[in-house]
């Protein structure tokens, strides 16, 4: 056979079709889906009209009960919001001093975006945690500063929401990495322990667990020594949430083999600096998408902190609307509001994994 | 520099993968350990700087005596880790970190170098295994062979007396092979002490002073390269050499 000729290389042909192409292949391909696609089509053609018009066209957007008991049924009241926002975003914290909650939620957000960008993951963002911190909580419970003192139990909304799933995100994680470490450690007792605790959490319901937090822990306190609700009902929910975040770390420590530890090992690395340089990187980048699962678990779960009177976003909801029978029959309207404030935060969140999975992608591919 | 007396390794209770190991490097000296697979050599050199823990006998390397297992001491495994350096079979670098960073972790969290200090001592080595243009790459984007001169770059950085070599060619495509020997016979005249398990007969032939032929957990013989290949005393020697020059023929 004759040695043949180097073939120049040449670009890929144009990929066929433009939009019909695509419509006849992906929605008309065969019998069963072109059947499908009908279906789907006529349901959305029948369906749309009805809600736009209950959403949008026929809704009440003042803030007037008559016009809306008067709408029942054919379009929307969100006047309940107009009326209501106030108690539904901010809980019963005081009417007078509510820019209080306002601002601490824009640094709270603020904080938390800066915190997701990398050009700002630097030394001074653990000083800004602390301060933000500081500054939110002097807002909200004031005391000092001139400020009118509020108790925690009249603090409520989205602030709250907010505030504790990041402050428990925040604590959960590195006591979740250290249960985690734990867990496979070579160390009988601490991996007893660890695993035990883990265990344990993940066999109880959230809801136990908050009751435990705010009835039952104070009882074997002195009068007078037992933390604020709130406090207790924060740490409930990051011990609750670092046990499952640490069976997830634990799956991102298994993810790295053997070589990297003999690897660190062999340049001298001690225990510590081999699990925080080298494998606790490689561990958290592979469980992205886990470790957002449980965040995104974790802020809608603090809904649950109503049984204990705290009234988060879902919770004063619940206290705007029950208690005024004007306005109770438009609860629908109500859970509709919050549903999209839990819907873009959580998409937001989910979004963000996504570009974190991306670049570590990146970091790691061929 | 490197001495093993009667030392006794198990995996288990009952694989018995080092046995009666009696053995001397001396300071400078370039050893090629070679054998069928499963014979322990691997296992041997890894004994070297503690990353395999041993049942019985003495192991003291540059000085340090490592202890049986059960009983080590930090501080001298760190001591005697800080001595050696080791390459491995799959390269083992750092994913997540540059090559550069893969250079300048131990030197900056071990020996506490400064970042400035680190990161041109780190070009000097990568000059050294002629690779210094890719280190702002990470180790995915070069070749096998890059990524294998990387890696003894690495065990470079923290000035080791000892070199360990673990089959550093095995995972290699062919093509790949001479650039990492090179760099290896390169490193080989610079008086530092190399142990290499390999099955590269053209290396041990032309950098060894001594080859070291293990089977079943035993050293059968030691011998200058010259008359081991030419003149094995074993026969289990015999067959290893026939096996691996027939393919290689």
């Amino acid at each position: 056979m004759r040695p043949s000729e180097t073939i120049p290389a040449r670009p890929a042909p144009p990929s066929s079709g433009g939009l019909r192409a695509w419509v006849r292949r992906e929605l008309f391909g065969s019998w069963v889906s072109a059947l499908t696609t009908l279906a789907l089509l006529g349901w959305a053609l029948w369906a749309l009209p009805g809600a736009l018009d209950w959403l949008l066209w026929r809704a009440v957007w003042q803030a007037d009960a008559d016009a809306c008991q008067a709408a029942r049924g054919v379009g929307a009241c969100w006047g309940v919001i107009t009326e209501k926002h106030r108690l539904i975003l901010l809980g019963r914290y005081p009417l007078e001093e509510q820019w209080r909650p306002v601002l601490a939620t824009g640094l709270l957000l603020a904080l938390v975006i800066a915190s997701g960008v990398r050009l700002f993951w630097t030394r001074w963002l653990v000083l800004a945690w602390v301060l933000v911190w500081v500054v939110v909580f002097t807002l909200m419970g004031g005391g000092v500063l001139g400020l009118a003192e509020v108790p925690t139990e009249r603090w409520g909304g989205l602030p709250l929401t907010l505030m504790l799933t990041t402050l428990s995100i925040v604590l959960a994680c590195p006591l979740a990495v250290l249960l985690a470490l734990g867990r496979r450690s070579r160390m009988p007792a601490i991996r007893t322990l660890c695993a035990g605790f883990i265990e344990l959490v993940r066999g109880v319901p959230l809801i136990s667990v908050l009751f435990m937090a705010s009835f039952l822990f104070p009882l074997f306190l002195p009068v007078g020594a037992t933390p604020d609700v709130l406090v207790r009902v924060l740490l409930g929910i990051a011990l609750f949430a670092a046990a499952y975040l640490a069976e997830t770390v634990r799956a991102g420590l298994q993810s790295v083999p053997q070589g990297q530890l003999e690897a660190a090992n062999s340049i001298g690395l001690g225990w510590w600096q081999t699990q925080r340089l080298v494998v606790l990187p490689q561990a958290l980048g592979a469980v992205v998408p886990g470790l957002m699962n449980s965040f995104i678990s974790i802020f809608k779960d603090s809904s649950l902190i109503t049984i204990v009177s705290l009234y988060e976003l879902t919770g004063s909801l619940g206290l705007a609307l029950s208690g005024d029978p004007e306005w109770r029959p438009f609860m629908v309207e109500g859970y509709l509001f919050i549903t999209a404030i839990y819907f873009v935060v959580c998409a937001a969140m989910s979004r963000y994994s996504l570009w974190v999975e991306q670049r570590h992608a990146r970091g790691l591919a061929r | 520099m490197v001495r093993f007396e009667q030392l006794n390794k198990w995996f288990g209770r009952d694989f018995h993968v080092l046995r009666d190991i009696d053995l001397d490097i001396a300071r400078g000296e370039r050893l090629v350990v070679c054998g069928p697979s499963g014979s322990g050599k691997s296992t041997l050199i890894r004994c070297i700087n503690a990353l395999e823990p041993f049942q019985e006998g003495r192991l003291t390397v540059n000085g340090v005596a490592l202890a049986v297992e059960g009983r080590e001491d930090l501080r001298a495994v760190q001591q005697v880790r800080r001595s050696v350096g080791m390459v491995f079979q799959q390269f083992n670098l750092f994913p997540h970190l540059s090559v550069l960073d893969n250079l300048t972790l131990a030197p900056r969290n071990v020996a506490k170098v400064p970042r400035a200090a680190a990161e041109a001592q780190a070009l000097a080595q990568l000059e050294r295994v002629h690779i210094a243009d890719q280190a702002h790459k990470f180790p995915q984007q070069l070749s096998g062979g890059q990524q294998q001169r990387v890696a003894i770059a690495r065990a470079l950085c923290l000035a080791p007396q000892i070199l360990l070599f673990d089959e550093p060619t095995s995972a290699l495509d062919p093509e790949m092979v001479h650039e990492v020997l090179d760099v290896m016979v390169e490193l080989a005249g610079q008086g530092i002490t190399m142990v290499c398990v390999t099955h590269e007969m053209e290396f041990a032939r032309s950098v060894a002073d001594r080859v070291v032929f293990m089977d079943q957990g035993q050293i059968i013989e030691q011998a200058a390269p010259e008359a081991f290949f030419s003149n094995p005393q074993s026969e289990r020697a015999q067959q290893f050499l026939d096996k691996l020059l027939g393919v290689r023929r």
